[in-house]
């Protein structure tokens, strides 16, 4: 597979949201407003693209040799809470203003299941460093894609006062969000 | 502590799924039939008593600055202890439920008992929790799993139970109707909740949007406040 076709199926046909169901969490619950959706899908492409090189190197150089694969899932999670950990350090050393905006979403990040879940779909498909990369990109640019344009929708379903009552809040935004997974839809002829 | 309480209070007063809308990821992602709800279900009530009873269990040796870290590790081990039995012995389910085994270390449900009960709690306690919420979460993932997989597959359990002439929506089963349905599910919850509390003449119950419901809101939000502080 080229890794363009890669790179856009990750974004549009396997959107990591909307079609792999990964990360919903903060899909749903940071959803509310433009700004800190945002800031959410900057935070996860930066880290998920660290982590994939990460948890990539890991598992090839550390895990593979010494035959303990399947401490997989728990070296994983080790590897992207310390990075989580190391990013917020270095940010806050490095570049104060982008940490002031991004800072607040890391340790919300630890617990995505997108992150891990990239990382095990990069291991299960034996993708290279470079395919790794690309595949983490593109999955994570999908999910800043999806999640702005959920929070748009959702200020202005919050305005609409026709909205029955037990339907506000979640309910409505699962429903939007089929909706918007049916459009994403469309896109499935795009990549071979 | 009364048991059946705790249980109740996890199948139905505070459901996991469609009470504080946690774990929100495997529900949608494995509720395409019946069996794989159930079996989803299952692994993630396994991993719920062992880590619910062993943080319960170490709770007093544990310094709260490096709770969650160390949630996560006692977490993850049981994931890989139970990712290894499925996959010896349910390999078609191993196979169904995917990538969505390992996640289960970063099911929310699980990290929200740990801090907002195994962590405050006795070891008995905590093993009722963590049969209560397995259940309210099970019992959500069938449900789910039952009419998507009839409106989708005209089957249940596997099973054809559609009447002849029946054109299954395969819609339903694919993205798109897990979202659709869970959010149907979810506001009939909320109908059936409203009407519960009139009949006892209770008030509202009252339905925060996104994280303010999730058990964890008060772990990231302290985290969040004290970074914000910082900076």
């Amino acid at each position: 597979m080229s890794l363009l076709s890669l790179f856009l199926g990750a974004i549009f046909v396997n959107n990591i949201l909307l079609s792999r169901f990964l990360g919903c969490c903060p899909f749903l619950g940071v959803s509310t407003k433009s700004e800190t959706a945002k800031g959410m899908g900057v935070a996860v492409i930066f880290v998920l693209v660290m982590a994939a090189i990460m948890t990539h190197l890991a598992y090839r150089y550390v895990l593979v040799p010494l035959r303990i694969e399947y401490l997989y899932t728990l070296s994983f999670i080790l590897i992207i809470a310390a990075l989580v950990q190391f990013v917020e350090l270095a940010l806050k050393k490095i570049n104060p203003v982008l940490y002031k905006s991004l800072g607040i979403f890391l340790p919300l990040i630890t617990t995505n299941c997108a992150v891990l879940g990239v990382a095990v779909i990069n291991m299960n498909e034996n993708y290279t460093l470079i395919e790794s990369i690309v595949n983490a990109l593109g999955s994570s640019i999908g999910f800043l894609l999806a999640i702005v344009l959920m929070a748009g929708i959702r200020e202005r379903i919050n305005d609409n006062e026709d909205v029955p009552k037990c339907l506000r809040g979640l309910p409505i935004a699962l429903v939007t969000a089929g909706l918007m997974s049916i459009a994403f839809m469309g896109f499935t002829g795009i990549i071979k | 502590m009364n048991p059946f309480k705790i249980i109740k209070n996890g199948i139905v007063n505070e459901n996991p799924t469609l009470v504080q809308c946690i774990g929100l990821c495997p529900t949608l992602a494995v509720s395409t039939s019946a069996i794989n709800g159930i079996g989803m279900g299952i692994a993630a009530t396994a991993v719920l008593l062992g880590s619910n009873m062993a943080v319960s269990a170490i709770r007093k040796f544990v310094p709260e600055e490096i709770r969650i870290p160390i949630f996560i590790v006692v977490i993850a081990g049981f994931v890989t202890v139970v990712q290894l039995l499925i996959s010896g012995f349910a390999p078609e389910l191993d196979k169904s439920l995917g990538i969505f085994i390992p996640l289960i270390v970063v099911n929310c449900i699980i990290l929200a008992r740990a801090e907002a009960f195994a962590f405050k709690n006795g070891v008995m306690a905590s093993l009722f929790d963590g049969i209560g919420m397995g259940l309210g979460f099970t019992i959500a993932l069938t449900a789910i799993g039952v009419v998507r997989e009839f409106l989708g597959n005209g089957t249940a359990f596997g099973a054809v139970v559609s009447p002849a002439g029946f054109q299954p929506a395969l819609l339903v089963i694919l993205a798109p109707g897990g979202f659709i349905t869970l959010g149907i599910t979810m506001a009939l919850f909320r109908r059936y909740q409203h009407w519960s509390a009139s009949r006892h003449g209770l008030d509202e119950p009252r339905h925060e949007a996104g994280c303010v419901t999730c058990a964890m809101a008060d772990a990231c939000a302290a985290l969040g406040r004290k970074e914000g502080d910082k900076a």
